[in-house]
């Protein structure tokens, strides 16, 4: 098992090892010990490993990751599986800003709370957060969805386009344009499909409330001016 | 003996001129800010307000037609491990598949290409057709991300950030329903047919210290191949040069108000940001103030049309331009053969701004099939190719009469203004006089 000690290691020659893998590489799981904070952990992976970083990381931990099942034993700074394209990033902590911002795919699991912006701008990135979600989460969401069991803050789904939102708790306030909608089967099947992958099979989909975009800034028009 | 008064002729306000009447009865009808594509279109001070001197008895020129003329520039010497080596010091600014048709960017990739240079993508994501017709493309990392992944990121050439534009410094851009195609929505992840807006500011970094990690992540991600740029409108040149220097910036590109937009509020185009004239010196000192300059690679954007805009913005310091208004117009953009057609949409050819509209006659800034289908991709990129040679022999003809045996010795001690705003602003002297405002005494 590649084992890297950011103590000891620079982030370059883990980066490096991690984007040398290729389809017909065995040594296939990755552990890091030490990251204490440090930036740009495990970015950019294009291959089926798997990853365990033991501790807490800074900005962008999994960035643009592409099939990699990365695991934080620890909480993460902002930006954490940003941009993903598929695979798995799981917090086990709490997440800082900007959690899976503009993420294409893949599953973002946040066992903690996750901080203001959780979702932004996403595009067909899964996220589920056990705890609680800042202000502005989802904001400018154009596709996938979005799992909050705790409470959202102010400006749910600002400016939403296609992203799908369920969240157990109270919301705080819904943003431009964002509406609760009518929870379908199509939507408790995918809620309960969403909780499985993320091993939170005690929570029952039936909890949960849905939001989505009410389309109406989806063209201009000077009467709606005032919406934002 | 009768007197008889003359009649008053009737006057018209200067203030309440005719543009500004008509805009106010249009916004009164349509209940809509005015959108267009294009740069600003009033007067501000610009590089015809410079004159180069020439060789004279202290300095001798070089022979136009004998002696050489370097004009290659390489850019993403600081940290990239890959810099880009350009032929000539004129590269294609970023304008995105969705605002200009596949046709369009493929003849701009093939355009640039023949000319040694590179072209960037836009705000919408790289298509086939531009890595396959461009050598040299840089990849534009904008706050929408629109399209943006790893195996792009890997395949370009440079990255370029973009925090903004000289036609909308603060602002985000939009791309309106009638351009929203299938492939377009596609690449976009949205809803066809909707009003796309992109946002202004980046989703996951707010400030020059996020985006020197932001910075950290990409060069990781690409294993510190790529050069990355730093793409600015012209508004605070000083502070937002070094402040992209401090955040890791191999190159600073900078782009004036004359910059053009697929499509803007009419009155942020017109009303924000900086002529770019008023912009390059303030960042050539941020460099030199940092020890940066010509290590940090600068290009300037915004009205270049000529090789003599060329040579007065190299000379004022920057290592390079970009064009984007001039090579679509190379391509075809605005030509008037399409003058009836151009009339049917209620404007001229020369004046056409409603890109964003898809109707474009030349078939450039359009989405519809037949109208992209206008432009051959090969003669039009030949005729981006003849007009970036020609741009640059010109600009090349200036230095070699200043003496000068490379683009990048010009220097602002070649130059002077015909006006003092343009004296304060390159702060070279006023023509005839060693005054330049605001830095020496009359």
């Amino acid at each position: 098992m590649p084992a890297f000690d950011l103590a000891a290691t620079p982030l370059r020659d883990l980066n490096q090892a991690l984007h040398a893998v290729t389809p017909k590489t065995n040594d296939r799981a990755f552990e890091i010990r030490n990251p204490r904070g440090s930036h740009a952990v495990a970015v950019g992976c294009s291959e089926p490993v798997t990853v365990a970083v033991h501790g807490s990381v800074g900005y962008y931990c999994g960035g643009m990751n592409a099939a990699a099942d990365i695991t934080i034993h620890g909480s993460a700074g902002p930006g954490v599986a940003e941009n993903m394209m598929s695979g798995r990033v799981v917090v086990e902590g709490d997440a800082s800003q900007y959690a899976g911002a503009t993420g294409r795919g893949g599953l973002l699991v946040i066992k903690g709370n996750a901080s203001s912006r959780c979702g932004i701008s996403m595009k067909g990135i899964d996220i589920v957060v056990g705890g609680n979600v800042g202000h502005m989460s989802a904001f400018m969401g154009q596709s996938g969805h979005l799992v909050v069991c705790g409470d959202a803050g102010e400006a749910l789904g600002d400016s939403l386009y296609e992203a799908k939102l369920f969240v157990r708790g109270k919301v705080k306030s819904l943003g431009a344009d964002c509406i609760e909608k009518e929870m379908r089967p199509e939507h408790l099947q995918a809620l309960e499909r969403l909780l499985a992958e993320a091993g939170m099979t005690d929570i029952e989909p039936t909890e949960f409330r849905r939001y989505g975009s009410a389309r109406k800034l989806y063209t201009f028009n000077i009467d709606n001016a005032d919406a934002y | 003996m009768s007197y008889h008064n003359p009649p008053t002729p009737p006057r018209k306000s200067a203030t309440f001129d005719d543009a500004s009447l008509a805009e106010i009865r249009r916004a009164a009808a349509t209940g809509i800010y005015d959108i267009r594509g294009g740069g600003t279109k009033r007067h501000v001070p610009h590089f015809d307000d410079l004159l180069f001197l020439g060789a004279s008895m202290s300095r001798y020129p070089l022979e136009g037609y004998r002696e050489r003329c370097d004009t290659s520039v390489t850019l993403g010497t600081r940290f990239a491990r890959k810099p880009i080596e350009l032929k000539i010091p004129v590269t294609i600014a970023g304008m995105s598949f969705g605002a200009l048709s596949g046709p369009a960017k493929e003849a701009l990739g093939r355009g640039a290409t023949i000319a040694g240079t590179s072209t960037t993508t836009g705000d919408g994501g790289m298509t086939d057709e531009e890595r396959g017709h461009s050598e040299l493309l840089v990849y534009q990392y904008l706050p929408s991300r629109y399209g943006m992944n790893p195996v792009d990121l890997r395949r370009c050439d440079a990255i370029e950030i973009v925090v903004g534009q000289g036609a909308k410094p603060g602002g985000g851009g939009m791309l309106l329903g009638q351009k929203i195609s299938d492939r377009v929505a596609e690449m976009r992840t949205l809803p066809k047919g909707i009003d796309q807006r992109s946002a202004c500011r980046h989703p996951d970094w707010t400030g020059p210290d996020d985006l020197e990690i932001k910075i950290l992540e990409l060069r990781e991600i690409t294993d510190w191949e790529k050069p990355i740029y730093i793409k600015v409108g012209g508004s605070r040149p000083y502070y937002d040069t070094a402040l992209a220097v401090k955040a890791g910036a191999d190159v600073v590109v900078l782009d004036g108000m004359q910059g053009g937009t697929a499509a803007s509020q009419d009155v942020f185009i017109e009303h924000v940001g900086l002529p770019t004239l008023a912009c390059i010196r303030p960042a050539v000192k941020a460099l030199q103030d940092l020890g940066m300059h010509r290590k940090v690679q600068l290009i300037v954007s915004g009205g270049i049309r000529n090789g003599a805009d060329v040579a007065k913005a190299l000379a004022l310091g920057a290592d390079a331009v970009s064009v984007g208004t001039a090579a679509l117009v190379a391509l075809g953009d605005n030509d008037p053969k399409w003058e009836a057609e151009y009339n049917a949409l209620g404007t001229t050819a020369g004046a056409y701004d409603d890109w964003h509209e898809g109707k474009d006659p030349a078939g450039i800034t359009t989405q519809d099939p037949a109208l992209a289908s206008r432009l051959d991709p090969v003669a039009a990129g030949r005729r981006l190719a003849n007009y970036l040679k020609v741009i640059t022999l010109e600009a090349q003809t200036i230095a070699r009469a200043c003496g000068h045996n490379d683009l990048h010795n010009l220097e602002p001690e070649d130059l002077v203004a015909l006006t003092i705003e343009a004296a304060a602003m390159a702060e070279v002297p006023l023509a005839g006089t060693t005054w330049i405002p605001g830095k020496t005494g009359l």
